[in-house]
C-alpha cells in the first residue's frame, strides 16, 4: 500500500498540473467568450441574438466527448484547416485541441449564466447611468457587469467544478492529465481503488479550492453589505450606554 | 471530400448509426429510471436528515459530483471486469456476455452519477414543501406512506420537473462516455465508422447532430409536461 502510494502519487500530481493548466487556461478563454455571447444574445440585433442562441443551444445540446473528437479528429480533415498554419497549430495538439473545445463548450454555459446575471440589473439603475451621461462602455463597466457577476457568481462556481471534471475528458485525445494518468495506472497496478481514491482526491482538493476562490470573491464582491450591517451594529451599540 | 452524405447511406452506415442512437436512448431511459429511484431514496434520506444514513448519502452526492464521470466509469470497468470474465467463462458464456455487460457497467456507472443529481432536485423539491401541509396531513390522521403518496410525492415531483429535464439532458450527454468501455452506442459507433471510413468529420457531425435532436425533442417534451402541469394546477385552485 505505502509502495504503491509511493509510485502513484507523484505521477498522479504530475498530472494534477495538467489538469489545473488544462482549466485555468479553459476558464479564462471561455469566460471571455461567454461574457461576448450574453451580450450578442441580449442586443437587439437579430442577427446576433440569434447566432448566440443558436450557438449556446448547439453547445449545450452535444456530449463534449463528441466537441473534442469532432475538433481533434474531425477538423484536421478539412483542407481549409490543414493549410492555415495558426488553425492547424491549434487543432494538431491534443491539449491544445482540448483546451479549445473545453473553452467553447463553457462558453456557452457562461453565457447563459451571465445572460441571466444581466438580465437581473435593474432597469432604473441603467436608467439612472443614462441619465448621468455615462457612455455605453462605462455604463457597463461600473453598473451592469459588477451588479450582474455578483448575481451569476454561485452558478458561475458549479460552471468552474463541470469543466474541472470536463479536461478529464482530455485524456481521451492523448492528454496524459489526472484521469490519463490514472488510467494508466489502473491498467498497469490493477490497484483500482486505491487510484481511484488518489485521483479523486486531488479531484476534490481542486474543486474544494475552486469554492474557496469563489466564496473569498463572493464575500468580497459583497463586502458592500458587511460592512453597512457592522457599522450599524457598531453605531447601536455606540448609542446605547 | 469526396466522400459525403451518400456515402455514409450507401454504406450502411445509416442502419449501424440508429441502433447506436437507439442503444444511447436506451440507456439513458434505464440510468435516468435508476436515478430517479436513488434520487427519490437519498433525497427523502437527506431531507428527513435520518443519521448514519445521511451522512453516507452526502459522502456519494460530493464524490460523485466532484469526481469526473470518465473516472467513476473506469474505476467500475477495471474493477468489474476481471471478475465479472471469470464467472461468465466458467459458465461458459464468453461471447455471449460481452455486449451485455457492457451495457450493465453503462447502466450501473451512469445511473450512479444521475442518482446523485437526482438526489439534490429531490432534495431541493421536498425543501420547498410548506410543513404545514405535512402537519395538516397528520393531524388528520393520514398514515405515513399515504402522507408521501399523497401529499409530499405530487407536490415534489412538480417542483422538481425542470431540474429532472436537467438530470436527464446531462444523463444523456454522459452515455457518450461509455463508449470508452466499448459499449456500441452512438458514440461508439460513429468511432468506428469514422476509423474504417477514415472520414472522421462527417461521422462525429452525424453524432452530434443525432445527440442534439435528441436533447432538443426531450426539452420539447419536457416543456410540455411543465405546461400541463402549470394547467393543472391552475385549475386545481
Amino acid at each position: 500500500m505505502i509502495d504503491l502510494i509511493q509510485l502513484a502519487a507523484p505521477v498522479l500530481l504530475k498530472g494534477l498540473w495538467v489538469t489545473a493548466a488544462l482549466t485555468f487556461v479553459s476558464v479564462l478563454i471561455g469566460f471571455n467568450l461567454g461574457l461576448g455571447l450574453a451580450l450578442m444574445r441580449l442586443s437587439s440585433n437579430r442577427l446576433l441574438s440569434g447566432f448566440a442562441k443558436y450557438y449556446s443551444n448547439v453547445f449545450r445540446g452535444t456530449p463534449l466527448l463528441v466537441q473534442i473528437f469532432l475538433f481533434y479528429y474531425g477538423l484536421g480533415q478539412l483542407s481549409l484547416i490543414k493549410d492555415n498554419a495558426a488553425l492547424w497549430w491549434v487543432i494538431s495538439d491534443g491539449a491544445r485541441c482540448a483546451v479549445l473545445a473545453l473553452a467553447l463548450n463553457t462558453a456557452a454555459y457562461t453565457s447563459e449564466i451571465l445572460r441571466g446575471g444581466l438580465m437581473s440589473v435593474p432597469v432604473g439603475l441603467v436608467e439612472a447611468a443614462q441619465a448621468c451621461g455615462m457612455s455605453r462602455m462605462l455604463r457597463f463597466r461600473r453598473i451592469e457587469f459588477p451588479l450582474a457577476i455578483r448575481q451569476a457568481l454561485p452558478a458561475y462556481g458549479n460552471e468552474l467544478i463541470l469543466v474541472v471534471k470536463g479536461t478529464s475528458l482530455a485524456s481521451t485525445i492523448t492528454v496524459l492529465e489526472i484521469t490519463g494518468y490514472a488510467k494508466r495506472l489502473m491498467s498497469q497496478t490493477f490497484a483500482i481503488f486505491e487510484i481511484f481514491a488518489i485521483a479523486g482526491v486531488l479531484y476534490l482538493v481542486i474543486n474544494l479550492l475552486l469554492i474557496a476562490i469563489v466564496r473569498v470573491l463572493e464575500r468580497f464582491l459583497m463586502r458592500h453589505e458587511t460592512s453597512s450591517r457592522r457599522k450599524s451594529v457598531a453605531l447601536t451599540q455606540v448609542d446605547l450606554p | 471530400m469526396e466522400f459525403g452524405l451518400w456515402q455514409v447511406w450507401e454504406a450502411g452506415w445509416v442502419t449501424a448509426i440508429l441502433r447506436g442512437a437507439s442503444i444511447t436512448i436506451l440507456v439513458g431511459l434505464v440510468s435516468m429510471a435508476a436515478g430517479l429511484v436513488i434520487g427519490i431514496v437519498c433525497g427523502l434520506i437527506k431531507w428527513a436528515r435520518i443519521f448514519p444514513l445521511s451522512l453516507l448519502v452526502d459522502a456519494y452526492t460530493s464524490l460523485v459530483r466532484g469526481v469526473p464521470e470518465l473516472l467513476i466509469i473506469y474505476l467500475l470497468f477495471f474493477s468489474s471486469v476481471e471478475f465479472v470474465t471469470k464467472v461468465v467463462t466458467a459458465f461458459g458464456y464468453a461471447g455471449v456476455a460481452e455486449s451485455g455487460y457492457a451495457f450493465v457497467i453503462a447502466v450501473i456507472a451512469i445511473g450512479a452519477i444521475s442518482g446523485a443529481y437526482s438526489t439534490e432536485v429531490v432534495r431541493g423539491g421536498l425543501g420547498a414543501i410548506p410543513d404545514g401541509h405535512i402537519e395538516a396531513a397528520r393531524a388528520l390522521g393520514l398514515s405515513g406512506w399515504r402522507i408521501f403518496s399523497r401529499i409530499i410525492a405530487p407536490q415534489m415531483l412538480r417542483i422538481a420537473v425542470p431540474g429532472i429535464n436537467n438530470v436527464w439532458q446531462t444523463t444523456i450527454k454522459d452515455t457518450a462516455l461509455v463508449s470508452v468501455v466499448g459499449l456500441q452506442e452512438l458514440m461508439r459507433v460513429s468511432f468506428i465508422g469514422a476509423n474504417s471510413t477514415r472520414h472522421p468529420f462527417i461521422f462525429y457531425l452525424i453524432a452530434a447532430v443525432v445527440y442534439l435532436l435528441i436533447t432538443l425533442v426531450s426539452q420539447a417534451g419536457f416543456d410540455g409536461i411543465e405546461r400541463l402541469l402549470r394547467l393543472r394546477t391552475r385549475k386545481a385552485v
